[in-house]
């Protein structure tokens, strides 16, 4: 049987998601015989590549560079997870959202300490005017909820998408937080 | 008392007269989702989540403010009903700021859980993200607008159990806001006893005490029924276990 083509991405999240998932431990190894890692923060891959099977998107979409990544991984998946709360929700990230972008940067780099990035010079992502969930900006098939997913969760749904059977979580599974 | 018979999910069934629906449904085991009902406080019909349908009307009724009747005939749990209680959670998520993640109450919440009991894995709508206020103004506790649903618990246990009714709902649909008082900090309310009852009976992390960070925070409902029993039936202990 091929392996299946499988990616993790990071966008606006704190990697907790992607920590949680290096949680599966000994059945990373069962996972390694199935699966072929062809895209993630912790693989060295530097383009999103075409004709992925399933991608795991851990991360709220924050900023430009996000965006871009997205709809990058939409094109090119057959199956895209929100994976953890913040790509489900917005999460901490979106706490954000009450408060003007130019705000939020003026209290964060203008009025703290040391010199403040400009934000035209292409070094830092525009921040977009709101953090949005990803399926507020593409398709998301299965949702995957948690801050972050324990290892279990992350474990059914893997098991569940990986057989081809749609991800139906225990109510135990699918809580918030 | 005389006996009613309805028909529950086509099973015939008998009740007091005078009872609730949702007394009946619980009393049968059949789960409808409740989110401003609480047992011990006077019913509001606020959250919708227990809503059935009821043949012979096309509107749907919620449980909790409706009495049984002879002849009745309800559906507690259509594909339509479960559609709308879904519907319901995700505008209440979308309308605050309810974030699991960082809440007091992450855990133990009333609407985290009802959310996942429904399948309820992402929210269709737009966040609203409004910026609300918290008030640490009283000695002991914190309100935090941001996890408010507007159950209304606090107001009815400070009215109708500790009898001094500090809170009540100012505003109308999407600005309504629970107020101390006349609108003032909570700490500097003259009626408030400090007895944390409304704390005890919030849902979410909307009332909590102060000092509680992420997931700290656990709820008592148990004291509304000690007060209860012993002012209604002059039950003043309990055997063990009880």
């Amino acid at each position: 049987m091929p392996k299946v083509r499988f990616a993790t991405a990071w966008l606006g999240g704190c990697s907790g998601c992607h920590m949680s998932f290096l949680d599966l431990d000994e059945k990373l190894i069962d996972l390694a015989d199935k699966i072929e890692l062809v895209y993630s923060p912790i693989a060295d891959a530097k383009e999103f590549p075409e004709n992925v099977d399933v991608t795991l998107v851990e991360g709220a979409v924050a900023n430009i560079d996000n965006l871009k990544l997205a709809k990058e991984i939409r094109a090119r998946s057959r199956l895209v997870v929100s994976f953890g709360d913040c790509a489900v929700t917005g999460n901490v990230p979106s706490l954000r959202n009450k408060l003007g972008v130019d705000d939020v940067l003026t209290a964060v780099y203008h009025e703290g300490p040391g010199r403040h990035p400009t934000g035209g010079d292409e070094i830092m992502p525009r921040l977009l005017p709101k953090v949005l969930p990803l399926h507020q900006v593409i398709h998301v098939d299965a949702f995957l909820p948690g801050c972050p997913p324990d290892p279990d969760r992350i474990w059914a749904a893997v098991s569940a998408l990986l057989a081809g059977e749609p991800l139906v979580l225990e109510p135990e599974m699918r809580t918030f937080g | 008392m005389s006996v009613v018979t309805l028909t529950i999910n086509d099973e015939l069934v008998s009740a007091q007269e005078g009872q609730t629906l949702l007394s009946v449904l619980q009393e049968r085991g059949i789960e409808v989702p409740t989110l401003c009902h609480l047992d011990g406080l006077s019913e509001r019909g606020g959250c919708r989540l227990c809503m059935v349908e009821m043949e012979g009307t096309g509107r749907l009724q919620a449980a909790c403010v409706t009495q049984v009747q002879e002849g009745m005939v309800v559906h507690t749990h259509s594909e339509r009903l479960v559609k709308y209680r879904r519907m319901i959670l995700e505008l209440l998520f979308s309308e605050r700021n309810h974030v699991c993640a960082v809440c007091v109450m992450n855990g133990h919440c009333e609407l985290q859980w009802e959310a996942a009991q429904i399948g309820m894995d992402h929210v269709r709508y737009e966040y609203l993200n409004p910026d609300l206020p918290m008030d640490a103004s009283h000695e002991r506790f914190v309100i935090d607008h941001n996890r408010c649903i507007l159950c209304t618990r606090c107001v009815r246990v400070c009215d109708e159990i500790e009898g001094a009714h500090v809170w009540d709902v100012m505003g109308r649909g999407v600005n309504s806001r629970v107020i101390a008082d006349l609108n003032q900090p909570w700490g500097t309310s003259q009626s408030c006893t400090s007895c944390g009852k409304c704390v005890q009976v919030c849902p979410t992390g909307a009332l909590f005490s102060k000092g509680a960070t992420v997931a700290e925070m656990e709820k008592q409902h148990n004291f509304l029924r000690w007060i209860l029993d012993g002012r209604e039936k002059k039950i003043w202990s309990y055997e063990n276990g009880k």
